[in-house]
């Protein structure tokens, strides 16, 4: 129960972080039309390969004689990447393509 | 100093984030907010590599590993973002949204085995319950990010036709089994530390439960999953930013968390569903039953393209309903050009969009779009029934559960209660579809055996070309 306690104490900030960016994320989709759903939940879809940092800190903390460690950070980085890069460039030609109808 | 550039680059990409996401929710500066949270996300990208500091082991290394991936990853991704018709979109983001998850799965595997070498090197009686709220992130990173991979490759498979819908009798007690294991399993290695082998146990199960979780679930229901699947990738990432005490991560995962959560909701909103009740896979269970129930409806009559052609010619308002049959024909620049030959005649065309026509919400807008359809002639779902009943000829392209008059008056049917589109309003219903087999949700339309409604066989761009060719000759 105390080391409960005192987790929640040391990591306040990131815990404070995490209740606003709920509150962030929900306040920012309320107001949504739903034309922009697809292209919405893509963009979010592109935010998320953020976990790519992780990836490239893995790869570079990796010691050069663990190649378990380099084989699977290698992979992680590239499949991060292709989320980040996939992702906005999918939502980019989505919105492209809202942006020449309008007059 | 370095370090403190590296603070100021992720604070610039975690407001770039939060920015982005919400001028991606204006028609009019989506496209800016887009390109302004890539721009942050690169600045992040940037400042991880070059000024972040582990306090072991200093600066990175391995650069041309970590460029090699980046220069694959990118020139894979923006190939395969390009090429990507614009039909196969929602596959394509769950394809991404996979590979996040498996991203973050990585993560979590080789942080395990580096903080299990040092649990059993270091003698220290306080080391295991120090390490173990890091133990506890590491294991939920790895099952959420597990679930979200296998699951988006499922949706994936699913939406381009590779996997079908597969369920049996029993199937939601045994996914509530795995899924229960891997949460006993994740207890028991934080508990003990030691068990490193077990991680791969929790590995295993959170995939297979990633697997069936989506196996069931319908197509009518892809959206949704999609849009869960795409916040437990940012709750995956989040533990990563958790676990490097990394803001720019935390923020961006939570985000796309809460808001994926939401949008989740509002989507099962618009089908009048629980989000309970798509969870369980019900929705493909009930499918199934009731398409093999009663099937015969009475008879159903057909219309030949030049009897189209005349009706829509001499009416004064047509309204025409896309689906998915017409993002499968690639037919939405033959149906402008059906808006722009009737236009040019006098008759009023308006589109009448239902909110989960397609594949997913604003499907058809953005396929409209594309062939440059102007934004004011898309109507939404209430406002397109209050112009119903002065329609003359509803054309119903390709789509089929969103007009089923059964979610209002079938209480057993499966999509009771969703609202749809009320076409009968109008005074003549002209369908189109390849042939009399039942729509995604695998049920009966009674509408296409209503007496105002007639049959137009055939591939929606055909049809589509045949009927411009025909209406220009009348």
């Amino acid at each position: 129960m105390q080391s409960i306690l005192h987790f929640i104490t040391i990591n306040q900030p990131i815990i404070y972080t995490v209740i606003l960016m709920i509150f962030v994320g929900i306040e920012i989709i309320e107001k949504v039309p739903s034309v922009l759903h697809t292209p919405l939940m893509s963009g979010a879809n592109a935010i998320h390969g953020v976990v790519i940092i992780g990836a490239i800190i893995v790869m570079g903390k990796a010691e050069p004689d663990n190649y378990l460690a380099l084989a699977l950070g290698f992979i992680a980085v590239v499949l991060g990447t292709l989320n980040v890069v996939g992702g906005f460039v999918v939502t980019d030609r989505m919105l492209e393509m809202f942006k020449k109808k309008k007059k | 100093m370095n370090q403190d550039l590296l603070t100021i680059c992720y604070l610039i990409g975690s407001i770039t984030f939060i920015i982005g996401l919400k001028m991606l929710s204006n028609p009019a500066s989506a496209r800016k907010g887009n390109l302004l949270a890539a721009a942050g996300m690169t600045i992040a990208i940037l400042g991880t590599i070059f000024l972040y500091q582990d306090v072991e082991t200093g600066y990175l290394n391995n650069y041309a590993w970590i460029f090699g991936g980046l220069v694959i990853g990118a020139i894979i991704g923006t190939l395969a973002a390009k090429k990507v018709k614009m039909t196969a979109m929602p596959e394509m983001v769950s394809l991404f949204n996979g590979m996040g998850g498996a991203c973050a799965a990585l993560i979590s595997i080789v942080e395990f085995n580096h903080l299990s070498k040092e649990l059993i090197s270091n003698p220290n009686p306080l080391f295991i319950p120090h390490e173990q709220p890091t133990v506890f992130i590491i294991v939920v990173g790895l099952i959420i990010g597990s679930v979200s991979f296998a699951g988006s490759m499922i949706a994936w498979g699913k939406l381009n036709g590779k996997v079908k819908d597969f369920s049996f009798k029993g199937q939601n007690i045994l996914n509530l089994l795995v899924l229960a294991l891997a949460i006993l399993s994740a207890v028991y290695l934080v508990m003990n530390p030691l068990q490193h082998n077990l991680l791969y146990v929790i590995l295993v199960l959170s995939l297979i439960y990633g697997i069936f979780f989506v196996m069931p679930i319908g197509g009518a229901d892809m959206p949704v999953v999609i849009s869960l699947l795409n916040s437990f990738t940012g709750v995956a990432a989040a533990c990563g930013g958790f676990l490097y005490n990394n803001k720019v991560m935390l923020t961006g995962g939570i985000l796309v968390g809460a808001a994926g959560t939401l949008l989740t909701i509002l989507m099962c909103k618009a089908m009048n569903r629980s989000l309970k009740n798509v969870l369980i896979g019900s929705f493909g269970g009930n499918a199934k039953t009731s398409s093999t129930g009663p099937v015969s409806q009475g008879l159903y009559k057909e219309i030949s393209l030049s009897d189209t052609a005349m009706i829509m010619s001499y009416a004064s308002k047509v309204m025409i309903v896309p689906g998915y049959g017409l993002a499968v024909a690639q037919a939405q620049h033959a149906c402008h050009e059906l808006e722009k030959i009737l236009t040019e005649k006098g008759v009023e065309v308006k589109y009448a969009i239902h909110p989960v026509a397609g594949r997913m919400p604003g499907h058809m807008n953005v396929l409209l779009a594309e062939a440059d359809v102007s934004y004011d002639n898309l109507l939404e779902m209430e406002k397109a029934n209050d112009e119903f009943p002065t329609t003359d000829v509803v054309f119903i392209l390709g789509a089929n559960d969103v007009v089923n008059p059964a979610a209002k008056n079938d209480p057993t049917s499966p999509i009771y209660g969703m609202p749809i589109l009320d076409v009968e309003l109008a005074k003549t219903i002209v369908v189109n579809k390849r042939s009399m087999k039942p729509g995604y949700a695998g049920i009966e339309n009674e509408l296409f055996f209503k007496p105002k409604t007639s049959m137009l066989f055939g591939d929606a761009k055909k049809v589509l070309q045949d009927l411009c060719a025909e209406i220009k000759s009348v």
